[in-house]
């Protein structure tokens, strides 16, 4: 038993350092540090492209796929440093509705001719995705889903509404899930669809979240013709691809390394952060309260350790990574809480008012990005399976209740 | 990185919770310690046979050379069975002390007896008005002809009754609480001007209150460097906060598991109440705090293995502060969720409740150890 890191898996580290400082340069970095990225936008910046570029040119874009399809052969050890040291370093992700969530389902159970179409476009982030699961009537309860695909000839033909459907707005396709029978167990007819946002019959209406933020939206789909070329796998088998969905990336899910991150911008803010010819770093109660999250976040950290030595030893992971979703959640929405509390007064002004009168932020930039991120940030306990459905999985799956 | 087991470690660790589950069930617990000293010497022999009490120490002082890994995966069984004869202040608090500043002649006189199981001991490092703080000493050592002469009170020393030997911590020189000036002495507990108070703590262990009156040692019975001693109580002190720590998780993964499985069988309402949501939620947050705790075990056994500093310093406070969290959450739900049963004495739930209790405060509280881990920022 060590946590020392290999000196093979030193050397990677300083690669992947090497590789981040070049191509997502400090500057960079900190010019994006207090903009608030919570606007689901396909118009990147020159900087974001560059960087997506260089990412495929060293085929370092999508680590977790299959190297067939451009993914890396590496270790969960250096997967696991890659997703330390891109929090680190605070680099743009590829869209994870396509990469993270499509992509597995593609790779697994997607026909040759889905893979050559979809898989090189998601890698470059050059097509973007949106994902339609959830619905007015079925959210926690996503089996209850209703939108219906009947089939007619060489097409399905598609109706119901979607809703929180994040970037839809912005996406040129979108995975669904739907119905095609209504037989059986709810779960059993469903199916995995693939549909080309600019179909006919598809509305997009925008949701404007908490802090003005458009991100999410509703998807009304009236007699959308979706070609059955377009189907994942098996008719009625979709409920089945969408579950093995889940059990991908279980590591990266706790967001520990961002949290990291987040607790050390915490704390240097504190430190400059004036109270009573002080700093509020000095202040006793409030000082408690970040080292109190401090060590949760270590345990977390030290959980997915256990989970990734695990998976690294070839086998799966043990109960204990049911729980990194529960807690790295809670974490990182504490994280931004504190982050909000630090402002004092100056957490108070609505970013968008201030920005609309173009004469700069009231107060410090950086407190409008922290309160986007803590508004923003409550949606982590709710999406992906509520915390409280995802106590409901671990009692039944690691308790046997 | 690698959370994997040696192969001596795991056959330690299969053999400390074979131990636990063949011969410590917990009817055999209560007839040990209605047994005169309060745990049982045959029990004792038995762990000296096996080879645990010489674990820790050096193979040239005759024993197995082990370190905190083996430290971990004995305490872990040894709280998951409650066991209460009297590892951690014979092997952990006194071995400690001897295996890092013992001259030869204090080994050979002490911890060759720790080791063939015929030597208890105890330290006594604690006094009424220090708290948690090892440097607040009112016991004093002054220099008496060529050795010293020691007064003072030390309380709730563990494991008292039993010992054989006592470590003392006490004031050679400097004020109350100055950190330099402390020594270390080995007071056999025959001496004459010491006596003790005796009596069993909540935790079904026994400890005592200590009284020096001018209890006279020779040079031979200082430990270490005179004057220097505070460095290597901490040290054992740490090692002991693993040491109960580890008991802790041992203690919390039994009362989680116990709790669930007694959910499954109570049945109120037409159902049994492991069905009811609220519990669920409940117990799956009793699980979530046992593998939280159970990961800074992980990471304070591994950072000690690595080297006593900074950074094995603030994993055990940050591992303590975990486990006095986890360990009160754990312990007053499955009480509560046992409902009166939960309150006997005749199940064993309520003893781990009360164990986990008494092990928040043992070297410093949840209070304390955020302190203390703050401060290495």
């Amino acid at each position: 038993m060590d946590l020392k890191l290999r000196e093979d898996d030193l050397a990677f580290q300083r690669e992947v350092r090497e590789f981040l400082d070049r191509h997502w340069p400090e500057d960079v970095r900190e010019a994006r540090r207090n903009t608030g990225r919570f606007e689901e936008t396909k118009g990147e910046s020159p900087e974001v492209r560059r960087f997506f570029d260089a990412l495929n040119e060293r085929g370092w874009a999508v680590p977790n796929w299959p190297s067939e399809w451009g993914g890396t052969d590496w270790t969960p050890t250096q997967k696991y440093i890659w997703d330390k040291e891109t929090a680190r370093a605070e680099c743009p992700q590829l869209s994870a509705f396509g990469a993270r969530m499509l992509a597995p389902v593609l790779y697994t159970w997607g026909t040759d001719e889905q893979k050559e179409r979809f898989l090189p476009a998601i890698r470059e982030q050059k097509m973007i995705w949106c994902q339609g699961y959830s619905e007015p009537g079925a959210g926690s309860d996503l089996a209850a889903l209703g939108t219906r695909a009947v089939r007619d000839g060489d097409d399905f033909v598609v109706n119901g509404t979607k809703i929180w459907t994040t970037g839809a707005h912005v996406a040129d396709w979108m995975f669904c899930l739907v119905r095609t029978s209504t037989e059986g167990k709810r779960q059993e007819g469903i199916s995995f669809l693939l549909i080309d946002m600019t179909t006919p019959g598809i509305t997009v209406n925008p949701i404007h979240l908490l802090g003005g933020i458009h991100s999410v939206n509703e998807v009304e789909l009236k007699d959308v013709r979706v070609p059955v070329a377009n189907l994942v796998g098996e008719e009625n088998r979709g409920w089945t691809y969408a579950k093995g969905l889940l059990t991908h990336e279980r590591t990266g899910i706790a967001g520990v390394a961002r949290s990291e991150v987040a607790l050390e911008r915490l704390k240097a803010i504190a430190a400059r952060t004036a109270v009573d010819g002080g700093s509020l770093w000095d202040d006793a109660d409030f000082r408690r309260r970040v080292i109190e999250l401090e060590i949760d976040l270590e345990a977390l950290a030290m959980t997915e350790l256990r989970v990734l030595s695990q998976v690294e030893q070839g086998g799966a992971p043990g109960p204990e990574s049911s729980i990194l979703k529960i807690r790295g959640t809670e974490i990182s929405q504490a994280l931004q809480v504190m982050q909000i509390e630090v402002f004092g007064y100056y957490g108070m002004p609505y970013p968008d008012q201030t920005l609309i009168d173009n004469e700069g932020p009231v107060g410090e930039a950086y407190a409008h990005a922290a309160m986007q991120a803590m508004l923003y940030g409550r949606a982590a306990t709710i999406f992906g399976g509520s915390n409280e459905i995802q106590k409901n999985i671990i009692s039944k799956a690691v308790l046997g209740l | 990185m690698d959370f994997s087991l040696s192969d001596e470690q795991s056959l330690l660790k299969d053999s400390v919770e074979r131990f636990v589950q063949n011969d410590y069930d917990f009817d055999k617990r209560r007839k040990v310690m209605a047994e005169e000293d309060g745990f049982s010497r045959k029990n004792w022999q038995q762990f000296a046979e096996l080879g645990w009490l010489a674990i820790p120490f050096a193979e040239d002082d005759g024993g197995f050379g082990g370190g905190p890994i083996e430290l971990m995966l004995i305490m872990e069984q040894i709280g998951r069975g409650l066991v209460v004869e009297p590892y951690l202040p014979t092997v952990v608090l006194a071995g400690g002390a001897l295996r890092r500043a013992g001259s030869a002649a204090q080994k050979e006189q002490y911890l060759a007896g720790i080791i063939d199981g015929s030597k208890l001991g105890a330290f006594a490092f604690a006094e009424p008005q220090g708290r948690f703080n090892l440097a607040d000493l009112t016991t004093t050592a002054k220099k008496e002809g060529d050795g010293y002469a020691l007064s003072g009170h030390k309380c709730v020393v563990l494991n008292g009754p039993s010992a054989d030997f006592f470590l003392v911590s006490a004031r050679t020189a400097g004020d109350q609480r100055d950190t330099k000036g402390i020594s270390l002495f080995l007071v056999d507990a025959d001496a004459k001007g010491l006596s003790r108070r005796d009596y069993p703590t909540v935790d079904g262990l026994r400890a005592s209150e200590v009284m020096l009156d001018g209890v006279k040692v020779g040079k031979d019975a200082l430990l270490g460097d005179a004057d220097a001693a505070l460095p290597l109580i901490e040290e054992i002190i740490d090692d002991a906060t693993l040491a109960v720590g580890c008991e802790a998780v041992g203690g919390m993964e039994v009362l989680y598991k116990t709790t669930v499985d007694y959910s499954k069988q109570r049945v109120q309402f037409g159902q049994p109440i492991g069905k009811f949501q609220v519990l669920q939620h409940r117990m799956v947050d009793m699980f979530m705090e046992y593998e939280q705790s159970k990961s800074l075990m992980f990471m304070a056994a591994m950072r000690l293995d690595e080297g006593y500093n900074e950074a094995a310093k603030k994993a055990v406070s940050g591992f303590k502060v975990q486990v006095g969290k986890s360990g009160r959450f754990v312990g007053q739900q499955a009480v509560q969720l046992h409902g009166g049963m939960g309150m006997t004495e005749e199940l064993a739930v309520g003893h781990y409740f009360k164990r986990l209790t008494m092990i928040d405060t043992l070297f410093g509280n949840v209070d304390f150890h955020l302190k203390r881990y703050g401060s290495f920022d």
